[in-house]
């Protein structure tokens, strides 16, 4: 017996070797040091696969992005908040974000990006990578000269958002675009014009996140005319979606400076998306609005259509009372003051079970224009919803970096 | 007697060198290892460590360059002894392991013409490698710049205009930014239709270096140069060299659904054409479309590429200033596309 457990505690110890190579090391950089943003870099390229760059605490201050392309890299600060890790791109001169990450398997955690002129933190084809308590932020609050995105991770498998905060985007504070296999979760999105988008994507999870102040809180998107589409099979589950009361504030053009004030979860043109148990309160436009893609487009590939949309078990506080829709007051007007809080323009197919009203403009061809709407109460509660999607599962070495 | 002639050449070319200069070369060891030198001398690439006296090699130029703050460029290729580029049928070129290409950046206004930086592409067994080097102070050797470095310039445009930037010399990722395929660093102006080798050089040199340097066939419109195509073909020409890099399918840009390069369709949504901002934010400008056909002032493509604004500017690495005859001849392409159609050409 003695003789098998000393076996036992050996391989113990092998096998805590084995799980860290012999060679990876920390790397400190110091937010005080002289051309802290180039030797920040340096470390960035320097790093080997299983080392951590450690951020010092304190403000950086940066003039131009940074970026990590080595795979396996841990990129860990002193924390998100006051005292710890900053990267205060403030007065920043170069590149599209503030941090550029092109590799697998990276960790970003315990650091804050502020103020960026373009993105925040974007990875690009970069397969299981995990954000984890980070904030984003840009501190002057909602403004059309933020940047776009706060946490932008895109073409990549395995991505997982974990306990990050995210204020001012001018577009999405959590965006994750053209991906497959997303978990958001427990995350803080505020005064963004969207909260959280998944776009153009596959198998997602949002839940646990709370999404307050935003244009609209968590969309699913999918758009025409890019390398992937075709978005589905998406949950937003157990999230906190209140008062997305910020006007509109996102550059004309993009696709979210159409989202109403007042949105809480908004679905366009996705397949296979399940809306249930969260809680909605004070959304003026709609608690859940689901809509077709109503631009003119030359995408013959694409589907403009929501499909197979279920919306279950929410808890539905005030909405409707503002709509921001053009036409919307009117519509309000008519009805006693608000709308129902759950919107639909008639295109494509929903199954609302919560035990609300639903608004239908009776628009179900995507080509006919808002302004013929025919609005009136519709009864989405009878359909067969379609079978329930399976949870998200990342790889385990994803969730163990989060533990 | 071929023997015999060889050997003879073989003597003279030692002559020639001299006994007591050994000429100095290429240290194919450092070139071909994992080494990242900290000094750029320690590749043996100039005589001297002369940047104006490349050791070996043949200089080459482009029909159509990227632009880069208004710099001049100097460019050669080193390729080790006993091998050849070749051209493929598709008109790339495959450089052979241990090739370099060496290019160099400066203006001749500034510090007496002398060069800011060098940067090498290094074609190793495992890949191309992209190093940037900053030439020190007395301008004897340059120094690896890993994390990129700006460096405070006036110069003046052709134009005449006088700028006063923050030069940024890339850091080794944002080399790969533009250099990069699927993830992996490839070189991006040495295709057929771009390439011109050192008109100089003899065919016996040109022959040293490309196994079928008649294949190099520089078609592709000077974009600045009206003689050698239409506004509409010289616009492709400069959004193919300028854009196309990332804004390709396997490119940094392959998201966006832009495609610009010389292949790719011209009339298409993918070219811009009608296109709505995908990630675009504040880059849109508060416009719907990429290129507004026989509109200009509503195409954002051009209000990008007169920002120099971080959040706004494309290309997003690699210029401080606006280049302004390139915009002016992309505007001319878009004002004179049919308005309403969405047909380019």
């Amino acid at each position: 017996m003695r003789f098998n457990g000393f076996h036992a505690a050996a391989l113990g110890v092998l096998a805590v070797l084995g799980a860290s190579p012999a060679t990876a090391k920390t790397i400190s950089v110091s937010a005080t040091t002289p051309d802290a943003n180039e030797k920040l870099q340096e470390a960035l390229i320097l790093a080997e696969p299983g080392d951590v760059v450690q951020l010092g605490a304190g403000v950086w201050t940066l003039t131009d992005g940074l970026s990590l392309d080595v795979a396996g890299v841990t990129v860990r600060g002193a924390g998100a908040g006051e005292g710890g890790s900053i990267l205060d791109f403030t007065g920043q001169q170069g590149a599209g974000e503030g941090l550029l990450v092109t590799s697998d398997d990276v960790l970003l955690t315990n650091f804050a990006v502020l103020n960026t002129k373009g993105d925040g933190i974007k990875s690009k084809g970069a397969d299981r990578i995990v954000y984890h308590q980070l904030r984003v932020e840009w501190t002057a609050g909602p403004k059309e000269t933020n940047g776009a995105y706060g946490i932008y991770p895109v073409e990549s498998t395995d991505v997982l958002v974990d306990s990050v905060y995210v204020r001012g985007a001018s577009d999405a504070g959590i965006y994750v675009g053209q991906s497959k296999n997303i978990i958001v979760r427990d995350s803080i999105a505020t005064e963004n014009v969207a909260g959280i988008e998944i776009e153009n994507s596959y198998n997602a999870d949002v839940h646990d996140n709370i999404a307050t102040k935003n244009t609209g809180g968590i969309l699913v998107f999918d758009l025409p005319s890019l390398p992937m589409q075709g978005g589905h099979n998406v949950r937003v589950f157990e999230n906190i979606v209140n008062d997305n009361s910020t006007p509109n504030f996102a550059p004309k053009g993009n696709i979210v400076a159409s989202v109403p004030t007042g949105t809480g979860v908004l679905v366009m043109a996705n397949r296979n998306v399940e809306i249930f148990d969260n809680v909605f309160a004070d959304n003026g436009t709609a608690n859940v609005m689901i809509v077709g893609y109503r631009y003119e487009h030359k995408d013959p590939n694409y589907q403009p259509l929501p499909r197979d949309i279920v919306v279950r078990g929410n808890q539905h506080g005030k909405a409707g009372y503002a709509p921001k829709f053009p036409g919307g007051d009117m519509i309000a007007a008519a009805m006693g003051g608000a709308i129902p809080p759950v919107l639909w323009d008639g295109a494509g197919d929903a199954v609302v079970l919560d035990k609300v009203g639903v608004l239908s403009l009776n628009l179900p061809d995507v080509k006919t224009p808002q302004s013929e709407a025919k609005p009136a109460p519709a009864d989405l509660s009878k359909g067969t919803p379609p079978a329930a999607l399976p949870a998200i599962t990342l790889p385990e070495s994803m969730e163990a970096k989060v533990k | 007697m071929k023997r015999i002639l060889a050997a003879l050449a073989a003597t003279l070319l030692c002559a020639s060198g001299g006994a007591a200069f050994a000429p100095p070369g290429v240290d194919q060891a450092v070139v071909e290892s994992d080494a990242m030198p900290p000094k750029l001398s320690a590749f043996g690439l100039f005589r001297g460590n002369d940047p104006g006296r490349p050791s070996t090699g043949i200089a080459y130029t482009l029909r159509a360059s990227l632009f880069s703050d208004y710099t001049e460029k100097h460019r050669f290729i080193a390729i080790p002894a006993g091998k050849k580029a070749k051209v493929g049928s598709d008109g790339v070129i495959d450089f052979p392991v241990g090739t370099v290409l060496v290019k160099s950046f400066g203006w001749n206004d500034v510090g007496g013409g002398r060069l800011i930086e060098t940067r090498l592409l290094i074609h190793r067994a495992s890949g191309w490698v992209a190093l940037p080097y900053i030439w020190d102070a007395d301008g004897k050797d340059a120094t690896l710049a890993l994390g990129g470095r700006r460096v405070p310039v006036t110069f003046k445009s052709p134009d005449g205009e006088t700028h006063s930037i923050r030069y940024a010399v890339p850091n080794k990722n944002q080399c790969k930014e533009c250099h990069s395929l699927n993830g992996e660093i490839v070189p991006i102006g040495p295709k057929a239709r771009n390439f011109i080798l050192d008109p100089a050089a003899a065919d016996a040199v040109r022959s040293r270096y490309f196994e079928n340097p008649a294949a190099l066939k520089p078609t592709m419109p000077i974009w600045d140069d009206p003689a050698t195509g239409s506004v509409a073909d010289r616009a492709r020409a400069y959004l193919d060299v300028n854009c196309a890099h990332c804004h390709n399918p396997a490119g940094s840009a392959s998201n966006s659904g832009l495609f610009l390069r010389w292949t790719d369709d011209p009339t298409g949504v993918n070219y811009g054409i009608g296109k709505r901002p995908t990630a675009a934010g504040r880059g849109s400008g508060g416009m719907d479309f990429a290129i507004a056909p026989g509109d200009p002032a509503h195409s954002f493509m051009i209000y990008r590429l007169e920002s120099t604004d971080p959040g706004i500017a494309m290309p997003e690495v690699g210029r401080s200033t606006v280049h302004k005859e390139g915009a002016a001849l992309l505007r001319q392409w878009i004002a004179e596309m049919p308005k309403g159609g969405q047909k380019a050409l």
